[in-house]
């Protein structure tokens, strides 16, 4: 059996070590909003927080959380207000959206690091797949949240 | 055009018999009873697309797919605008599935077989494909045709049902009609100044004959057509509550990874199910013709199962095949193979055949994979004849006929219910994922399954974009203008696979007007012009990928039109404007496009501008390119400006997104898209080897919507063409060297 905290909730599961994280959050603790979308560490689509830190899920075995704290798109804030949830409503963000939790986990991990990053380090630290191609207001949404002016009006 | 939608729709019910949507402007009564099944919580439904509830929230009919392009959205707008609601009152949700939803003008537009181009609609194909089309009568969602579909019918539907109101509030109040209209939801007398909400009419309303003739709006008092309203599925996809069809979970549900044969068309031999029937979670094992399913407890326990099952494929015919020989093969049929006609002007060929100065370049492009951000998954339950199945679809018609067809019942057992589609393409046309879901379901009576596939099934069993050759020949005038131009085009015809797979009994060997689109339908016009398509059968699935055969064609054809301009010595911008003396639309949007872009200003040392222009699916799109280009083919898009006219704009928001959607798509396609066949299977498997765009080389992007005063025009695709071109006419400018072939890291370009 293995304890976590799922967004402030102790979670337990009985499951094999080696399962990812990915699933044990979709298929056993009923949080979909975590995405598969690759299974090799390549899209990110999976995001979630462990510790606070961006960790792609598919590509984590669920015995690597034991006793840590996970936090989802679920958890991210729990009026859905978090201030890259309203840069993305107010940017238009999503598409067909199926990338978008891990965009916004990434992002937000970056921004509890660096609260107002660069062009280059958003660069380098959300490197999520969006098929849909919504680059460009990922990155304009990550500077309104961050408070930059690049984020435009 | 002249073509009058409401006799195509009149003279299709005539053929079809059950296509009834278009026999009278808006249907009756009769037709609401699958949308009123939906209602709930005091909702009523006034016709198809719309109800209201007791508190005057309107819930909106959405008969097509969401899978990214806001029609949830756009489509409210329709409705909105007539009904007079204020936007915070409107909800959208999936229409169920029924003939009313049929999208008559995707048949229409989608009469691939017509040779529309060339002979007109008396064609041979013309009447096979009318015939399929009134057989299929399908609710589906393609060829950038939702808004053209819904822009009359849904607007109709909107001032039918705000008449209904308020008629009903002028009988309840003993008023005639003439002194009430209808605002933000209520129905005011005006002399007395009182007021009915929505919510307390409805019942009433709902009671009266449907309005024979709405009135609709003029344009000029459009108060919701036409603005960028907030889109309504956003909140959902902000906070992980938006349920595509990944997420679905019935009561009960078991699930199946999949293990299919990688080579096209090979089949199972034998399995040892004994070996796996121990693991943990593992409830059973099912073949079905092309691989083998294992159903476990968890998704991650049946991958783990399926992955070690011992299974012996055969692979039948195909082992052979490869993408070198099937190209080889393409390079013999443009030679020799025969062609369809698809455009012919003057006499293109006699007289290239006198000219001693001829310009010709053969081109060449990739399979490529639609690589929907979602993998391909379906859920499916089957119990007692009936059959109940979830899946992010493009063509829910079609998931009921193929459900049915999978279990054996009648179609009217299947329910269909389409959450959100993470990403679409035109790969969610397909039901491949149907069959193979119910076939499982139907060994496991009671029990839903949801399959779900690897991204490296996805990658190997995907309807591709046909690979292509393509041969130019061209000549000038003495003023340097084309004098004539013929292209030759070889390639697996889209439509006649896709109807191998879905009504293979009319699937024939005839002209599929997708093969040549972008080519022979551009907007130039030169004295001699010739376009052919050689098709070629190839065992390797296609299938309509984001803007079809103009995927490929805009990228020959606005290549080699910079070819020609390179060899009139003449200005890219001016060489193009010159052939569209009849087309101020497409002359409008060039000239835009090089005022916006600066084209006449230089760029600095390693940098340069690239520009295509391309016409589909009823709008032109201009798109101008920066890049910036290093010695050692270091190569950066920096900035792209688009200029559109897709007509008139619903929601200019969404369309820029689109824009930006579909040039990001097309731009990866060009940087890395190449999906190769060894030994009968696809090379290619995840992100890592089929690799994308992302945040640090996705360019900055500038859209203007430049309306000319057409009518509506699609705008999901548009955006795809035309970016490709744009980037290698760019580096011909920057180096010389003229990219005939696609994907640029094939000749030695590193994209950052
Ligand atoms: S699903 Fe985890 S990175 Fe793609
Ligand atoms: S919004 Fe569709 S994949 Fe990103």
């Amino acid at each position: 059996m293995l304890r976590f905290k799922v967004n402030g909730k102790e979670r337990q599961v009985d499951v094999e070590e080696d399962t990812p994280l990915l699933w044990v959050l979709r298929d056993n603790l009923g949080l979909p909003g975590t995405k598969f979308g690759c299974g090799v560490s390549e899209c990110g689509a999976c995001t979630v927080h462990v510790d606070g830190e961006a960790v792609r899920s598919c590509s984590f075995p669920v015995s690597d959380a034991a006793g840590k704290n996970i936090t989802t798109i679920e958890g991210l804030d729990p009026e859905s207000k978090h201030p890259l949830q309203e840069a993305w409503v107010k940017h238009e963000v999503p598409q067909c959206g199926y990338c978008q939790s891990g965009m916004i986990m990434s992002a937000a991990a970056l921004l509890k690091e660096n609260p107002s990053p660069t062009d280059e380090q958003i660069n380098e630290e959300v490197t999520n797949v969006c098929r849909c191609g919504t680059y460009s207001r990922v990155r304009a949404a990550i500077h309104t949240a961050a408070g930059n002016e690049k984020g435009g009006a | 055009m002249g073509f009058s939608r409401r006799k195509f729709l009149i003279g299709s019910s005539a053929v079809a018999g059950g296509l009834v949507v278009g026999c009278s402007l808006l249907p009756g009564r009769d037709t609401i009873a699958a949308y009123s099944a939906t209602a709930k919580n005091g909702e009523v439904a006034l016709n198809a697309w719309i109800k209201i509830d007791p508190t005057g929230v309107v819930t909106v009919a959405v008969p097509r797919a969401e899978m990214g392009q806001g029609i949830f959205t756009s489509l409210s707008q329709l409705i909105a605008e007539e009904l007079e609601v204020d936007w915070g009152s409107i909800r959208a949700e999936q229409a169920p599935v029924d003939e009313i939803y049929v999208n008559s003008y995707m048949l229409k537009e989608g009469l691939s077989f017509t040779d529309g181009f060339h002979r007109g609609e008396n064609t041979l194909g013309a009447k096979v494909m009318a015939k399929i089309a009134g057989i299929l009568g399908i609710q589906a969602t393609g060829g950038s045709t939702s808004i053209r579909d819904a822009w009359e019918p849904m607007r109709l539907a909107g001032a039918a049902g705000r008449e209904m109101l308020i008629t009903a509030a002028a009988n309840k109040w003993g008023f005639p009609v003439s002194q009430c209209r209808a605002e933000k939801g209520h129905i005011i007398h005006v002399p007395s100044k009182q007021t009915l909400g929505y919510g307390e009419l409805v019942g009433l309303a709902a009671s009266l004959d449907v309005p024979s003739d709405p009135k609709l709006k003029p344009a000029s008092e459009f108060k919701v057509i036409g603005k960028s309203m907030k889109r309504l599925d956003t909140a959902q996809k902000v906070n992980g509550q938006a349920v595509f069809g990944i997420d679905v979970e019935p009561e009960g549900l078991l699930y199946a990874a999949i293990k299919t044969c990688p080579v096209f068309g090979g089949s199972v031999k034998s399995y040892d199910q004994k070996a796996v029937l121990g693991m943990p979670g593992v409830k059973a094992v099912v073949p079905y013709p092309a691989g083998v399913a294992v159903v476990a407890d968890s998704w991650w326990r049946a991958k783990k199962a399926i992955d070690s099952l011992p299974i012996e494929f055969d692979d039948g015919d195909n082992g052979g095949l490869n993408t070198d020989s099937i190209f080889k093969q393409f390079a013999q049929e443009l030679e020799t193979g025969d062609a369809n006609t698809y455009m012919d002007v003057g006499e293109a060929e006699e007289f290239l055949a006198k000219q001693s100065d001829v310009l010709e370049a053969t081109y060449k492009a990739p399979y490529l994979a639609h690589a929907c951000m979602e993998p391909i998954n379906c859920t499916a339950k089957v119990k007692d004849g009936k059959v109940e199945v979830w899946v992010a679809n493009q063509a829910p018609t079609l998931v009921k006929w193929f459900a049915a067809k999978a279990a054996d019942i009648d179609s009217e057992n299947v329910t269909v219910h389409s959450p959100f589609l993470g990403g679409g393409f035109g790969r969610r046309i397909e039901v491949d994922m149907v069959i193979q879901a119910v076939t499982i379901a139907n060994a496991l009576p009671g029990t839903p399954i949801k399959m779900i596939w690897t991204r490296e099934e996805d990658f190997q069993h995907d309807m591709y974009r046909p690979a292509a050759l393509s041969r130019f020949k061209g000549t000038l005038d003495e003023k340097g203008n084309v004098a004539a131009w013929h292209n030759r085009i070889v390639s697996q015809a889209p439509t006649f696979s896709v109807m191998t797979r879905f009504a293979p009994a009319m699937a024939m060997d005839m002209s599929d007007n997708t093969t040549a689109q972008g080519s022979a339908d551009t907007p130039y016009a030169f004295p001699h012009k010739h376009i052919e398509h050689v098709p070629v059968d190839l065992p390797v699935p296609v299938g309509f990928w984001r803007s079809v055969g103009h995927s490929y064609n805009a990228f020959f054809s606005e290549s080699f039109m910079d070819e020609m301009a390179h060899k009139a010595k003449k200005d890219a911008y001016q060489f193009r404007r010159a052939l569209l003396a009849d087309r101020k639309d497409a002359r409008d949007v060039l000239d835009r496009l090089a005022k916006e872009a600066e084209w006449d200003k230089p760029l600095g040392a390693g940098r340069a501008k690239g520009m295509a222009l391309h016409e589909s699916f009823g709008s032109i799109v201009g798109q101008v390119v920066e890049i910036t280009l290093s010695d050692d083919k270091q190569l950066s898009v920096d900035r792209v400006v688009s200029v559109v006219d897709c007509g008139v704009v619903v929601n200019p928001d969404t369309v820029v997104a689109q824009i930006e959607s579909g040039l990001i798509y097309g731009l990866t396609a060009a940087f890395y898209g190449e999906i190769n066949i060894e030994n009968g299977q696809v090379t290619q498997s995840n992100f890592s080897d089929y690799q994308m765009i992302r945040l640090s080389n996705a360019p900055v992007m500038e859209t203007h919507l430049a309306p000319s005063g057409r009518h509506l025009g699609g705008v999901g695709e548009i955006a795809t063409p035309p970016i490709a071109p744009a980037v290698t006419n760019a580096i011909f400018v920057a180096k010389g060297e003229r990219i005939r072939e696609l994907p640029l890291i094939k000749s030695g370009y590193e994209v950052g």
